[in-house]
């Protein structure tokens, strides 16, 4: 997660680094509280869990979020999504989208107000805040333009890439996203199965809309690099605790988010489906685990002796 | 070098630490008492024949097999017995036992004591099947099989191939390897007369590439042996499970609950062969093998050719004494060994190694949550899902874990090796798969 926490501390200035330090630190706050006071069991927040959820929850804000907002959200993400599951390992849903959503419902104003990316050298103090390159194709599209006339209103792919467009602090840059990916996948962390099923899936569909009629629906690069899509599904579709156990299910699961991201994004109320796509598959992982089993030894043997 | 052969679902490489695998096998002297398992096999425990007051010889029959599974014992000292009692053995159980005051080391007359190889096989496939049943041979990878059941395939069923274990997968342990290096010939015979016995042309002996030496020195003398190919494994961990080995020598899949017979395999381990050559040519019945003494703080890890019954606290002196900072004494290796109550427990025919574990090595870290990771579902040689056959063994749910096929876990401890959260899953899957044994057993009763 490194290089993306750089990326967003790079152009979102210091708002970026209180944001990031804020919902850290509550997120372990509020685990330390639970566990001493109202569990009274032993305190774990050693196990850097919480602090992962923490730095998540700062990826999926814009910068700008009031510190009361951010910190509502760690007490939601750990206190709702996963201490009252049980904790570690127990929760059904990923933590930081849960609390993304109920901030995203309860705030819409200020989650959806995202603060115009710019370097620190160019100056810390105006905060402009403009719209998402998905949110501005969703209105554009609703008010009737044509993709074409809405080109000149975007950022470019480079822009996109390098994560110079507006959004979520974590989520603007592609490139330093699938550098933590790699870094990961290298690591052993996560398994290919799931960000590339995700990935795929949504490359694929978009690409059949965009060959179909080129002019309603944007391509399928775009749809790849926009929007919090690289975000989760490499840092958060892959959280072990809500994902299927099995490369089978991890595919199907992936293809799952995949699909539900592009029907919101392309018919839904709001820009963006990836986290909604994501909660949604984790309700279903308990079922994809029941239905996926690994390839067992022994049970198609498959070799024929000759007697 | 190529794509070396392998199994290729799950498996694990933990560091090696051979660190006895260049050291002689060396004679440990015999004890003065020598405490005899009557439990020595899997299946039934065997019957004494002798009383208090008996003398015995070297070789001498002591203890009958208790049923179809079962092993002789033969006495591997001379001496009296002193009395039939229960001992603490490895296992953590009091069993029976038959207790001998040492006098001397006579042998049975008929043994054959000299050095020399005796190559050309005079006896037939069942005077070979008679001789190891009556020498009391037992699978001596730790398994503990009694090897003419083996030998015997159930009506219907014919074996093709032998394949002989080399693999000595587990971490520490060189036994075999010795044995590989320093009775080479005697091993190929051994492996000749087991090809005889099951009526087989095709022997394979697997040994993984991390004993090259052992590979280099058995493939020039299987050139003399007509059916006998050595074939170099990669090192991955549990190739020594035999339906890995079987896998990966010759690409088969025993079927789940299946033995691999239904494939028309025999596996055979390095020991139990050598036994197999010792009883057949040479009429000496098990009651010596082949232990590694070893651990990071032992001073001299060393591979005793022991007498059964010899306490293991005189195999540690023998290496040096007990370090200092021990933790904890393992019976077998750190895989699938089990840590021993007491030192003062005797070698029996499956003790394959002991392992002394500094203090700080034997800590078991605190247990963590499982989340989900699945990385014990990735390593599992069998394709289980270790954390949901734990987890339904610890609420009890077995029915739910013969489903999930608990049965098949070969208990070779691959997933709690790599666990990240320090679960002991093999703890629970061994309890578990002995409660659903339970529950087959007794509605197979009904």
């Amino acid at each position: 997660m490194i290089p993306a926490m750089l990326v967003s501390v790079w152009f979102f200035g210091l708002e970026a680094v209180r944001v990031l330090v804020l919902a850290a630190a509550a997120s372990l706050f509020f685990e330390w509280v639970i566990q001493k006071y109202l569990i009274k069991g032993p305190i774990t927040i050693t196990d850097g869990s919480a602090l992962v959820t923490g730095i998540l929850l700062a990826f999926n804000v814009p910068s700008n979020l009031p510190s009361w907002m951010v910190i509502i959200g760690a007490l939601v993400a750990i206190g709702m999504a996963k201490m009252s599951f049980g904790g570690l390992g127990k929760n059904i849903f990923n933590p930081a989208l849960v609390a993304r959503v109920f901030l995203l419902i309860s705030f819409p104003v200020q989650m959806t107000s995202w603060p115009k990316p710019h370097a620190i050298s160019q100056g810390l103090a105006d905060v402009i805040t403009g719209p998402t390159p998905l949110g501005i194709v969703k209105e554009g599209l609703g008010a009737g333009k044509t993709m074409s006339q809405l080109k000149p209103e975007l950022p470019n792919y480079m822009q996109d890439l390098v994560g110079q467009m507006g959004g979520s602090m974590g989520e603007v840059s592609a490139i330093a996203l699938l550098l933590g990916g790699i870094y990961m996948l290298w690591k052993k962390i996560i398994t290919w199965h799931i960000p590339v099923a995700v990935l795929a899936t949504v490359v694929i569909f978009t690409g059949i809309l965009w060959g179909f009629n080129p002019e309603s629906y944007a391509d399928p690069v775009f749809n790849l690099i926009t929007g919090g899509l690289m975000l989760g599904a490499i840092f958060m579709a892959t959280d072990m605790v809500t994902s299927p156990m099995t490369h089978g299910g991890q595919l199907l699961f992936g293809f799952g988010v995949g699909l539900i991201t592009v029907l919101i994004r392309v018919w839904g109320a709001y820009p963006e489906g990836v986290s909604f796509a994501i909660l949604l598959m984790n309700a279903v992982v308990p079922l994809i685990n029941r239905g996926f089993k690994p390839k067992r030894f022994g049970a198609n043997p498959g070799v024929k002796i000759e007697a | 070098m190529g794509l070396l052969k392998t199994f290729k679902l799950g498996g694990v490489h933990p560091s090696e630490n051979k660190l006895s695998a260049q050291v002689p096998i060396e004679a440990l002297p015999i004890p003065k008492k020598a405490f005899v398992s009557l439990g020595q096999n899997l299946g039934a425990p065997s019957k004494p024949i002798v009383k208090r007051g008996d003398e015995v010889k070297v070789g001498q029959l002591i203890a009958m097999a208790g049923g179809f599974i079962g092993a002789n014992i033969h006495s591997p000292v001379s001496g009296k017995v002193f009395k039939i009692d229960v001992v603490l053995d490895s296992s953590g159980f009091r069993r029976p036992a038959i207790i001998i005051n040492v006098d001397g080391d006579e042998w049975m007359e008929n043994i054959d004591r000299t050095n020399d190889i005796v190559r050309e096989i005079k006896a037939s496939p069942e005077e070979i099947i008679n001789k190891v049943k009556d020498a009391g041979i037992v699978g001596m990878g730790g398994a503990t099989f009694p090897t003419q059941v083996k030998l015997t395939p159930p009506p219907g069923k014919t074996a093709d191939t032998l394949i002989i274990n080399g693999v000595e997968c587990e971490p520490y342990l060189t036994a075999d390897h010795r044995v590989m290096l320093e009775r080479g010939e005697e091993l190929l015979i051994g492996t000749e007369i087991l090809m005889k016995a099951l009526k087989v042309t095709k022997g394979f002996i697997g040994i993984e590439n991390n004993k090259p030496d052992a590979i280099a020195h058995l493939s020039m003398l299987a050139k003399d042996f007509k059916g006998i190919e050595i074939v170099p494994l990669k090192v991955k961990y549990p190739q020594g499970g035999e339906k890995q080995l079987i896998k990966a020598v010759v690409n088969r899949e025993v079927p789940s609950g299946k033995l691999p017979i239904e494939v028309g395999c025999v596996v055979q381990n390095v020991g139990t062969t050598l036994a197999v050559y010792e009883a057949v040519q040479k009429n000496k019945p098990l009651f010596e093998r082949v232990v590694t003494v070893t651990g990071k703080g032992v001073s001299k890890p060393s591979n005793f050719l022991v007498r059964t019954g010899t306490p293991i606290s005189e195999l540690i002196e023998a290496a040096g004494g007990v370090p200092d900072n021990t933790g904890k004494v393992i019976g077998g290796g750190p895989m699938m060994g089990k840590s021993l109550l007491s030192i003062d427990a005797p070698v029996v025919k499956g003790t394959s190694g002991i392992l002394l574990m500094r203090m700080d090595e034997s800590h078991r870290k605190p247990e963590q949550s499982c989340i989900r990771c699945s990385k014990c579902t990735y390593v599992c040689p069998m394709g289980l899902e270790p954390y949901l056959l734990s987890r339904v063994s610890k609420l009890g749910n077995y029915e739910m874990a013969e489903k999930e096929r608990i049965m098949d876990c070969i208990e070779c401890g691959s997933c709690q090796y790599t666990c990240p959260a320090a679960i002991p899953l093999l703890d629970y899957l061994r309890l578990g798969k002995n409660k659903t044994g339970q529950l087959i057993r007794s509605r197979n009763k009904k």
